[in-house]
């Protein structure tokens, strides 16, 4: 059953520059020292439960969830607990981390036992064991996912999408993972399914990736899942506009997927819930495309959790001579977030490593807006960023809640297509940072109220 | 003939007519309160808590509000104002704002290139802002611009500065200043600490060489009138030490405020936007 894809509002595409699509993943070799931080999630930090100078094995819990809505954390090679230290997060802010020593054995601890009959399991069980794997969402978000599997008790959900259209230019970890390991991706799907019972589940990937369609419409031959080609289009990866896309249903403002019983997963999520349920091993490992013109060779490489950004360069060969780096981006150039240091390791959610060399980076210095309305066509959330950001500028906080802007994904398609290079993502961040703030506020002056 | 009798009856008329209007439904102007508003600084800049500067001087003539809640208000027009009131008048102390940062170009690191919004609360948002300090003033004017009176300038080498003959201590500008780094002082203190990190040395000596490094000579130099705050000395303003204390700091962190003599009257702000 394959309906037409819908077409969602807005949106751009810019210069996919996948440099990398036809590199098989690499697995990176053994690192002397991983920095593994304890919150590679939203939510709360995890509970460190090993101190320094103990012994761990591969895959051996370092630290337990710190609360409902977080994930444990795994070592990613045996060896020692050098330090409980902080390091960079990719936002600047430091967060707590452990410095794993490796022992150049990489013994793996005794694994979970692995479900094999898991299409007659219990879902509670099913859902435990994502839990206890620490899969969190690995397309960018890091929401952790067992927390996402768990809707509240009467609401329904029909529809499980897995996201693998890797809108953002650049990437390609999600397709080659869907290239190489499709049947791991299906597997992973109908787990997911069998517990959230729903009643459809649909593999969506863009059209530039007709390999990854191929190969994925012969994986799910024989099970009850759909594989749909959608029109390349940034943010079609974006859930509310995937969900648009295939089901025609629109999350309303304010509202989540599962409010139209939808739950949008991206794939790399989805197969690690695969690799935890049917082999029992932990989120240790991740897929990441090292890219960028200015590098040697860009590659997909298999990193273990917590290497560090200058050993992922230095295993891509470096930098080309006679070219000037200007920007390291974690992420894809759209969404990611530009980082000042190489000592950040790769984390859950690291799906690449960006970097931009001073000729293909424009330093805008921003000027007034012009009303062109470019950025009202390009908004996917229908928005006017424009005329926001004037509000904003003039500090009418209000106003901008009053014209929606915590709608605003932050998707960047605005300012991409500004000619008067306008900060318009800068301005909403700003906005919605405000507008929370001043929410928090309100709801602790009602309870204090009512105290 | 006819016609300049006409209009000049028409005119009798509506003269008489306008003032017994005037007689009968006349607003009297409320004398006090127009004196006591021609006295306010005239900056609307909501230090009192009330909407501006009439709205303060019509509350204190209905007798609602007390003379002194004008933080930008000189003594001397206090006085005058409790003089009108015709109650006692209150010494008060006056006021200045300070940037306690020492964190300018020549002596803080920066961690990274920022190239957005220029607005230090815009900045903080993205990794917390570009300097290496997460306590020091980041030198984008967002106090600049928030100043009623034009007392805040940003130095080109990226730090504010308080002119304190322009400062009326209103105290907006410590109120918007995301890193906290303003503070407001008696304007007769000689000395001020400018620093506002309250990290370790080995810490602070990696992204600021003007930062206070808790040495505490100026605390055992001057016992009682310097407040060690775990590793960042402060001046005890009700008890200020004299201008001659500032020799005694290495860091040359604790020192007189830069005064403002008349050829050196603030530039404009970075960006050029000032708030009236």
């Amino acid at each position: 059953m394959t309906t037409k894809a819908n077409k969602f509002y807005g949106g751009v595409h810019p210069h996919e520059g996948k440099l990398s699509r036809r590199d098989a993943i690499l697995a990176a070799p053994l690192q002397p020292l991983y920095t593994v931080p304890l919150q590679m999630h939203i939510g709360a930090p995890a509970k460190a439960v090993v101190a320094k100078g103990d012994k761990v094995l591969r895959g051996q819990v370092l630290g337990e969830a710190g609360g409902f809505v977080s994930a444990p954390v795994h070592s990613p090679t045996s060896g020692t607990v050098r330090e409980v230290t902080t390091c960079l997060g990719v936002n600047g802010a430091q967060l707590p981390a452990l410095v794993i020593e490796s022992d150049g054995e990489d013994t793996e601890c005794e694994p979970m036992p692995a479900i094999a009959d898991w299409e007659n399991a219990d879902p509670k069980t099913l859902l435990k064991r994502i839990a206890d794997a620490g899969i969190v969402g690995m397309g960018g978000a890091a929401f952790p996912t067992a927390v996402k599997l768990s809707p509240p008790p009467g609401r329904e959900v029909d529809t499980l999408i897995l996201n693998g259209v890797e809108c953002e230019p650049c990437l390609t970890a999600d397709h080659r993972l869907m290239l190489e390991s499709p049947h791991q991706v299906v597997s992973g799907a109908l787990i997911v399914g069998r517990i959230l019972g729903v009643k459809r589940i649909v593999i969506a990937i863009e059209a530039n990736k007709q390999d990854a369609i191929g190969l994925m419409r012969e994986a799910v031959s024989g099970t009850p899942v759909d594989v749909m080609e959608l029109r390349v289009r940034y943010p079609q990866g974006a859930e509310k506009q995937l969900i648009y896309a295939v089901t025609g249903r629109v999350v309303p403002s304010g509202k989540l997927p599962m409010d139209v019983r939808c739950v949008v997963m991206n794939v790399a999520s989805a197969a690690a819930c695969g690799d935890a349920v049917c082999n029992g091993r932990p989120l240790y490992e991740r897929i990441t495309t090292v890219t960028g013109t200015p590098l040697v060779n860009p590659r997909n490489y298999k990193f273990r959790i917590g290497t560090l950004y200058s050993t992922a360069l230095e295993l891509c060969g470096g930098v080309k001579e006679g070219v000037e780096v200007a920007k390291v981006i974690s992420g894809g150039p759209m969404m990611g977030f530009s980082v000042y240091s190489l000592d950040i390791p790769v984390m859950k959610n690291t799906s690449g490593i960006l970097l931009l060399s001073d000729e293909e980076l424009r330093q805008f210095s921003p000027s007034a807006c012009i009303r062109c309305g470019h950025c009202n066509d390009a908004c996917p959330m229908e928005l006017q960023p424009g005329i926001l950001s004037v509000q904003i500028e003039h500090q009418k906080f209000d106003l901008a809640e009053k014209w929606h802007v915590m709608d605003c994904i932050e998707c960047g398609c605005c300012a991409y297509i500004c000619p008067a290079g306008r900060p318009l993502v800068q301005h909403m961040r700003r906005a919605k940072a405000v507008v929370i703030a001043a929410r928090k506020a309100a709801s602790a002056a009602a309870q204090g109220a009512k105290k | 003939m006819l016609h300049v009798v006409i209009v000049t009856v028409i005119g009798i008329v509506l003269g008489l007519a306008i003032g017994l209007i005037v007689k009968f439904f006349g607003v009297k102007p409320n004398v006090l309160a127009e004196r006591l508003g021609e006295l306010m600084p005239g900056a609307n800049c909501g230090g009192c808590g009330f909407a501006g500067c009439a709205d303060y001087a019509n509350a204190m003539a209905a007798g609602k509000a007390k003379p002194g809640m004008c933080p930008s208000q000189s003594s001397e027009s206090l006085q005058q104002v409790c003089e009108a009131l015709g109650v006692a008048s209150e010494e008060r102390v006056p006021m200045t704002a300070v940037v306690c940062c020492s964190g300018d170009d020549d002596h803080a690191s920066r961690r990274a290139f920022y190239n957005g919004v220029n607005d230090c609360v815009n900045a903080m948002i993205v990794a917390g802002g570009a300097k290496g300090c997460v306590f020091g003033c980041l030198g984008l004017g967002t106090c600049a611009r928030a100043c009623p009176f034009g007392a805040i300038e940003i130095l080109p080498n990226h730090i504010a500065k308080v002119h304190a003959e322009l400062c009326r201590a209103c105290g907006k500008c410590v109120s918007v200043c995301p890193r906290k780094v303003i503070k407001l002082v008696p304007k007769a203190a000689p000395v001020h600490v400018f620093c506002n990190s309250p990290e370790k040395f080995p810490v602070k000596k990696k992204v600021c060489t003007g930062a206070c490094i808790g040495c505490r000579k100026c605390d055992k130099a001057a016992p009682g009138q310097i407040v060690m705050n775990g590793f960042l000395a402060a001046v005890n303003y009700d008890n200020p030490p004299s201008a001659a204390l500032a020799a005694v700091c290495p860091a040359k962190c604790l020192r007189v405020a830069q005064g403002h003599s008349a050829d050196e009257a603030p530039a404009a702000v970075d960006g050029g936007q000032r708030q009236a």
